[in-house]
């Protein structure tokens, strides 16, 4: 049996089913036997020589049948056979079933504004004020607010998710800007939760936007989550990807996940129930057990292009909607992955395991456990020490013997510097052995983020403890104790 | 028998883009055949794809198959 997706506009015609088997030798026989089974729909097909319209697409697999056979083309065993009419049609406006329904539709009132909003929501047939009601009831956490985070927070917000939660303990930093497109210059050293919070207020105050300013861990992680309907997983490191996922399933919540590595994404809806009640499959159904430590480097070490977290990150978005509202199938049972540099899309079909450890037929996590230690690396670098402005100035004025490394390009220093020795980042590990460890040495950048880096580097590759960052870099140094050097 | 193979995430470093195999019966053989091949993989975790779907267990390897060699990656 071959098999037909119907698209949303024709499915009047086809008693509502976006799919239906036909067995049929080539696309010929496919078209004569819907047309004998669904008259109104050959109308839109077919003209009146029976020829397929030329604003009517069919694809075989992946290809156009122009490009093929035409009509003729074969049709086998198991073939995917997709109608894709160039003009959409005008389906009547329909209620969306299913999705969350934790409340009733009297309850959720829209004023003249938010109506005005989310105009063009609640005009597309089969979304309507009823979706738009359910994403204003919903409850959505994401974890996360950086690259991935960024995009989904802003669709949701502008949506019009109720309530919106974001749980990161970091700062924003300058390296952050090329992706994390929720914050900008001037947010650079403020908390990432506050900064977000005041942008995606800026964005729809019809929404309320709850901030959740730590590192989620396995103590406060079902205190934080049990709140929420649902939960975005942006997070950028394997024992939160662990724990969230777990945690989700311990409190029997849908964890719509995604994931980014260079060139590539990956999204998933895990833990989402079917119309039966039955949960779909989790992160430990597709992935049991973490890779081995170090083996597959972070966005920090490997690095990620830009954009794409942001056609990621709105998937991610995408499907969130899709759960709260009940509109169109989530990608649950399914694993969707991107390669940017090919365009090449794919999407696998992953299953429930027995084995599995949470929800599997013998589970044996019953509580959360400690991710760092199961994934053998730490959710968060450890701290680093760190000097104010105002306290180097000090030990500048005493007199007190320190080394001051700057790790600024050459550019930054002309144009202005602090009489420190110039070491660029890229140059730290060469420079170890000009490095004192008998004396305090503090490092600095522009505005703190390069010079943890390169601590972060010399403390790991030649043990140094004898490190210190300038908190705030260059900058907060010229407003704190010399304002009347040249700021850049 | 060619077993059209595709690579993600960080076992392109490894493995290149893509490859074909010839004669390979089934999904243990190959992570065999793979491992001989590629040392480093024996180290890495990754899921088996056949013809887009997750495979658990040993699967045979029909005819002209894809399989995906698919990693884990954490980044957000």
């Amino acid at each position: 049996m071959a098999t037909v997706i119907i698209p949303t506009p024709l499915r009047k015609f086809t008693n509502n089913t976006p799919r239906l088997e036909i067995k049929a030798g080539n696309v010929k026989e496919v078209l004569h036997d819907l047309s004998l089974n669904f008259p109104e729909l050959k109308k839109h097909l077919l003209d009146e020589k029976g020829s397929i319209r030329s604003f009517v697409n069919i694809f075989v697999g992946d290809d156009d049948i122009r490009n093929l056979q035409q009509e003729q083309t074969e049709v086998k065993e198991n073939t995917v056979i997709s109608i894709v009419p160039a003009i959409a049609g005008g389906a009547p406006p329909t209620s969306p079933e299913g999705g969350l329904s934790s409340t009733t539709k009297d309850e959720i009132l829209f004023s003249k504004e938010e109506l005005a909003r989310y105009n063009r929501h609640i005009i597309i047939p089969g979304f309507g004020i009823e979706a738009q009601q359910k994403l204003k009831a919903a409850k959505v956490l994401v974890i996360g607010s950086g690259g991935l985070g960024s995009p989904v927070l802003l669709y949701l917000a502008a949506a019009g998710v109720g309530t919106l939660g974001i749980v990161d303990f970091d700062v924003v930093d300058d390296s952050n800007l090329q992706r994390q497109v929720l914050f900008g210059v001037d947010e650079v050293g403020v908390l990432k939760v506050n900064a977000a919070k005041k942008r995606l207020q800026a964005l729809n105050p019809y929404i309320e936007i709850v901030v959740h300013s730590t590192q989620l861990t396995s103590k406060n992680a079902l205190e934080i989550l049990k709140d929420y309907d649902v939960i975005a997983d942006g997070t950028d490191n394997f024992p939160t990807r662990y724990l969230v996922n777990d945690a989700s399933i311990l409190l029997d919540k849908p964890n719509v996940y995604a994931s980014i590595f260079q060139f590539e994404g990956q999204v998933s809806v895990f833990n989402y129930k079917n119309e039966k009640g039955e949960p779909g499959p989790n992160y430990r159904d597709l992935y049991p057990t973490p890779p081995p430590p170090g083996l597959v480097p972070s966005c920090a070490e490997g690095g990620v292009l830009g954009v794409l977290p942001g056609i990621i990150g709105s998937l991610q978005a995408l499907e969130v909607i899709k759960v709260i509202t009940g509109v169109g199938e989530p990608l649950s049972g399914k694993f969707f992955t991107f390669d940017a540099l090919t365009f090449e899309t794919r999407t696998f079909n992953i299953r429930r395991n027995r084995d599995n450890p949470l929800n599997g037929d013998n589970p044996t996590i019953t509580a959360l456990i400690d991710y760092e230690q199961f994934c053998g690396v730490k959710a968060v670098e450890t701290p680093i020490k760190e000097i104010t402005a105002k306290e180097l100035y000090d030990w500048q004025v005493r007199g007190e013997k320190f080394q001051l490394i700057d790790v600024r390009e050459p550019l930054e220093y002309d144009i202005v510097n602090i009489g420190a020795e110039l070491v660029p980042l890229a140059t730290v590990s060469g420079y170890a052995d000009n490095i004192f460890r008998d004396k305090k040495v503090v490092v600095h950048c522009k505005v703190g983020g390069r010079s943890a880096k390169a601590i972060r580097e010399l403390e790991e590759k030649f043990g140094f403890d004898n490190l210190y960052n300038l908190k705030g870099g260059i900058l907060a140094y010229i407003d704190e104790v010399r304002p009347e050097l040249t700021k850049y | 028998m060619e077993i059209n193979i595709i690579i993600f995430g960080q076992l392109r470093d490894l493995l290149g883009k893509g490859l074909v195999l010839n004669d390979v019966a089934d999904t243990d053989s190959l992570t065999r055949v793979l491992n001989e091949k590629y040392p480093g993989l024996a180290h890495s975790t990754y899921r088996i794809a056949v013809d887009k779907e997750i495979v658990t267990e040993n699967t045979l390897l029909p005819q002209n198959c894809t399989v995906a060699l698919l990693p884990p990656f954490s980044g957000g």
